[in-house]
């Protein structure tokens, strides 16, 4: 356990912001650091909390450092607050302080439009954990346990990160949002996370690798654009999160085509060419390729959600603002101001979804999302190549955006996966097929069976091509701890 | 700087006003200059005004109170022939930006209630004696009087033609006037402001307009008559004698700052804001009020009071880009007690009372000043007694808590006296504490329990007394924070909100004056149908009518 009165926070907290020279952040930081251990502690269950995982640390920003491999007990883990190097001269990047220095502090002007911003973003990352808290103890294997250890104390670091920015810049009401992140919980009642998709539990280890592929890559497009903000500090906590947002991506994309990879591996083992011979499938112990499609609905839908209204003035006062850039801003030709331009977006236009125009500036959070959607794509596009590899004729998609919809122009109206309008009727009778049952949950639940053997794997999903590290294949990532 | 309005003058200087003294009489004669308007592009004709002739009118008020307490009994009355006082200048009106009426009115209004309150305050009754033509601002002017004369020749008469006429209000008071001190039936009211005439003779004081009606051959007797009278009926001591109201010690720096003896402006123009520091007393306080007349002008607290004076009114005239008035103290606090303390030990010695009665109207004239507000309370500071008020008049307040690093200074506190319990009331007739804890008037009693104890900020915020308390590490932050996103906001919103929200409570015929009446002037003075091309304003003596816009809104 940490030494919690003499911690030592240069070198137990890893940081490239002269921590132990900021009074005030130092001050901030012994109040909330103890809430903070005591919310991990009470999080995960104790035997996990005991264990030695092999886990990634960063302990610097550059190439050497931040990736230092080594076996750790989780409540020891060293959280840092590590930011991307300064770039010289920066300037705004967008709205209408364009090519004005970036701020090193926070302008009062925008102060409670940043703060918001932070403390959302910094509401997810705990949130994350606190929906993974359970799903060490249905483990596939020792593997695939550290890998949602090392996205479990990384969504941790990011939460450090937030709460960083909101001692340091935001004052005793940035003091206070930051107690508020440990006091609000996922799915509680009492005080639930900000954002809906994150108060639902992750019940299993294929919804983990989709929201992981999904759902952290709305987070990945929210980092993309605070990445660009004015607000230095801000852009360079951000751009450093990124690098590790990276291997979350990566355990979400590799968990599900592991997963594609066995199920195709099996029907070619037992000869069975249709993919929709359900029963057959699952009768030999692994997930079929539609419902691999409905779990791809659900969690792609639910994380567009996450994006907002299609036409939203807050995105546009943050753009404006020099708070919040588009993906890749330096990237784009264009003014970067976007006063006069337009942008295509879906619409409801008598009841059918059409493209018209509006402005750009009150797009933004459109254009976010079809960024999102086509990063989205590149992985869907690498399972489908898992599956004619193995000539199977089937086919994942995403589904078109009006699809089982909660906000925006959609929301809540029966448009099927083509994006076309259907009747009740008809929506009824596809919802079985086009998003996971009560049924297919069972299903998948009944697979969930720890796997804590060195180098074995359940039977659902396959091992990894590459050990972590350059590990080899029976390399024991988690030294249970088994009192 | 363009033209700087200044605010201070003295008898020599008068171009529009001229005082005889007569013992316990004085008369005041309005004697306007048409050549003496402030700005160029038009003649002060018919005693009409201007900022520059209500400037005048409040010196004469402010030196009537200090400089002659022998006053019983002031006559206001014209000069001039056949007119009294035609009212506020139109063409300076029709001329004049916004922001500029904007001021003139709040300014004006301010020195009517002055005089207004001038016999209760200091048994100085004003009088209106009035022969010829009195209208609009003429008859606000005899309205804020204590007694209204008009003579019955069959032609003068008292109006309020600004609606028919110029399509504004009578916004110096007249319409709140009317009807709340006067108590002129409504439906009279209504038709006595919808003719351009006015009413005369008896109809004037059956309808409550003026107090009395007397011949005309007879009016200067009648009026010195009812002065004598009035002066033998006062309970003010006789043959007080005054002190003379010296020149402020005031230096203008280069970048607009201002440096007095006690009161400092500092001036930061990309902020936005002024920073106002008044320094607590050097000196201990007058052992006496002998000692205290003897000091006159230089007593500390009456400096303090006319320097802050005067730099509330520069800054509202001359800085409008300036939307933050930030205010600090430095000095001892038990100082600042305790030269008030002499004051209220003595409030039945004159001096003590007029500048008890001063303070009152200066902290009214923050709590009047339409920007934003803010008290910055450092260590070394002396929020006390008077200043302390200052904490309550602003819109927000931001205090130093436990020690600073390499600041030796004592550490801030505020400190009550019993001066903040009454002597300072605000327009709606309760005492900033009052208005503060209106929902929680058992505060102010517990408050009256920590009279003269310095409060150091964890127990000031406790108690309700700052907004926010912030240590060594918040502060800085904190402070630029606020200051920087206040000079963020629309500065009409600010204004449309700080106004509504400084003056909870009570209604007053000052609050209604300041509040509603000021505020549909206002609005009037932005609409077409007064102020447009072919608005009655800018219309105004060509004969033709004001081309309005019939939509009712
Ligand atoms: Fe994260
Ligand atoms: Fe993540």
């Amino acid at each position: 356990m940490l030494d919690l009165i003499n911690v030592s926070y240069d070198t137990q907290i890893p940081n490239n912001v002269g921590l132990s020279q900021d009074k005030k952040v130092l001050k901030a930081l012994e109040k909330w650091h103890p809430g903070y251990i005591n919310w991990w502690n009470d999080l995960i269950p104790q035997n996990f909390q005991q264990s030695m995982v092999y886990l990634r640390t960063a302990v610097s920003v550059d190439p050497k450092g931040w990736a230092k491999f080594d076996y750790v007990k989780m409540p020891e883990y060293r959280w840092g607050v590590l930011l991307a190097p300064q770039v010289e001269n920066r300037t705004i990047p967008c709205g209408e302080h364009y090519g004005q220095p970036a701020w090193q502090e926070v302008p009062g002007e925008y102060r409670n439009l940043l703060k918001r911003l932070i403390v959302i973003q910094g509401d997810t990352e705990p949130a994350s954990v606190e929906q993974q808290r359970l799903l060490a103890l249905t483990a596939p294997s020792l593997y695939d346990m550290r890998n949602l250890f090392q996205v479990n104390v990384e969504e941790g670091r990011h939460l450090w990160a937030m709460v960083y920015l909101l001692h340091k810049y935001f004052g005793r009401d940035g003091r206070e949002e930051a107690d508020d992140l440990l006091r609000r919980q996922s799915g509680s009642e009492e005080a639930p996370r900000m954002l809906g998709a994150f108060n639902e539990e992750t019940p299993d280890w294929l919804s983990f690798f989709m929201f992981t592929y999904f759902t952290d890559r709305d987070g990945k497009m929210q980092l993309e654009s605070l990445a660009q903000s004015g607000f230095d500090p801000l852009s360079r906590t951000c751009r450093f999160m990124l690098t590790e947002e990276a291997h979350h991506m990566f355990v979400g994309e590799t968990g599900v085509g592991r997963t594609i990879e066995r199920t195709c591996q099996v029907m070619k083992e037992n000869g069975i060419d249709d993919p929709f011979d359900v029963d057959r499938i699952r009768g030999l112990g692994v997930i079929d390729l539609p419902l691999i499609q409905k779990k791809l609905n659900l969690h792609y839908t639910l994380s567009l959600d996450l994006f907002g209204q299609e036409v939203s003035t807050n995105a546009a006062n943050a753009f404006n603002a020099g708070i919040k850039g588009r993906y890749m801003e330096a990237r784009i030709t264009d003014d970067h101001q976007l006063q006069s331009d337009t942008y295509v977006v879906w619409d409801l236009v008598d009841g059918k979804a059409v493209q018209k125009e509006v402005p750009a500036l009150t797009a933004i959070n459109m254009r976010l999302r079809d960024d999102y959607t086509k990063d989205a794509a590149g992985g869907v596009g690498r399972w489908n190549k898992i599956i004619e590899k193995h000539g199977i004729d089937f086919e994942l998609k995403l589904p078109h955006e009006a699809f089982h919809r909660k906000i925006g122009v959609f929301a809540n109206l029966p448009f099927d996966p083509e994006g076309k309008v259907v009747t009740g009727a008809e929506y009824d009778k596809g919802l079985p097929e086009w998003l996971p049952t009560h049924a297919d949950g069972d299903y998948i639940q009944s697979l969930m069976k720890p796997c804590y053997e060195a180098g074995q794997y359940a039977r659902w999903i396959a091992p990894p091509k590459v050990g972590i590290d350059n590990k080899p294949g029976d390399f024991e990532y988690v030294k249970l701890h088994m009192a | 700087m363009t033209h700087r309005i200044d605010f201070q003058t003295d008898p020599s200087r008068y171009r529009h006003w001229r005082v005889e003294y007569d013992g316990e009489i004085a008369n005041l004669y309005m004697d306007v200059d048409e050549q003496g308007g402030l700005f160029p592009g038009y003649e002060l004709k018919l005693n009409s005004y201007d900022l520059g002739v209500d400037i005048e009118l409040a010196d004469v008020v402010q030196r009537m109170r200090f400089e002659h307490p022998e006053v019983k009994v002031v006559v206001m009355q014209s000069a001039k022939d056949r007119v009294f006082c035609a009212g506020a200048n139109i063409r300076m009106l029709g001329g004049a930006s916004h922001a500029h009426k904007v001021n003139f009115c709040k300014f004006t209004n301010e020195t009517r209630n002055t005089f207004e309150a001038a016999e209760a305050d200091s048994g100085q009754k004003y009088i209106a004696a009035v022969k010829g033509a009195c209208a609009g601002g003429g008859y606000e002017l005899a309205l804020a009087c204590n007694y209204i004369l008009l003579t019955n020749d069959s032609s003068s008469s008292v109006a309020l033609p600004e609606v028919p006429l110029l399509a504004v209000l009578p916004g110096t008071g007249g319409l709140t006037r009317v009807t709340d001190k006067r108590k002129v039936r409504r439906d009279l009211a209504d038709v006595f402001c919808s003719v351009e005439e006015g009413v005369k003779g008896q109809r004037a004081v059956d309808w409550r307009l003026v107090d009395e009606i007397a011949p005309n051959s007879k009016f200067d007797e009648v009026v010195q008559e009812r002065a004598r009278e009035f002066a033998a009926a006062s309970a003010k001591p006789s043959n007080l004698t005054g002190i003379e109201l010296t020149p402020l010690d005031r230096r203008f720096a280069e970048d607009g700052s201002l440096t007095y003896s006690a009161v400092e402006v500092s001036i930061d123009r990309a902020g936005g804001r002024a920073t106002l520091t008044i320094t607590g007393p050097s000196d201990p306080a007058p052992a006496s009020v002998a000692e205290l007349q003897w000091q006159g002008a230089q007593a500390w607290i009456l400096r303090a009071a006319r320097e802050l004076d005067d730099a509330i009114l520069h800054l509202r005239l001359n800085e409008r880009q300036i939307g933050t008035l930030v205010f600090q103290t430095q000095g001892d606090p038990t100082a600042v007690l305790a030269h008030e303390a002499l004051l209220l030990a003595n409030r039945d010695h004159w001096l003590a009372n007029e500048i008890l009665h001063y303070w009152k109207r200066v902290l009214k004239r923050v709590d009047m000043t339409s920007r934003s507000l803010v008290a910055i309370v450092e260590h070394g500071s002396c929020f006390a007694g008077p200043l302390a008020e200052l904490l309550w008049a602003v819109d927000r307040s931001y205090m130093m808590l436990d020690e600073f690093e390499g600041d030796n200074r004592p550490l801030a506190a505020v400190t009550l006296s019993e001066g903040n319990f009454g002597p300072y009331p605000m327009g709606n007739d309760l005492t900033r504490l009052q208005t503060r804890f209106l929902g929680a008037p058992e505060t102010v009693d517990t408050l009256r329990g920590h009279v003269g104890k310095a409060l150091e900020a964890a127990e000031a915020e406790e108690l309700g007394l700052v907004t926010y308390a912030y240590d060594d590490i918040d502060w800085e932050d904190e402070v630029r924070i606020f200051l920087e996103e206040r000079a963020s906001f629309s500065p009409d919103a600010m204004t449309g909100m700080e106004a509504n929200l400084r003056f909870a409570g009570p209604e007053t015929m000052e609050t209604r004056i300041f509040g509603r009446l000021t505020a549909w002037q206002n609005w009037i003075f932005q609409r077409p149908n007064a102020v447009g091309p072919d608005g009655a304003l800018q219309r105004y003596g060509t004969g033709v009518r004001g081309d309005y816009n019939m939509e009712r809104v």
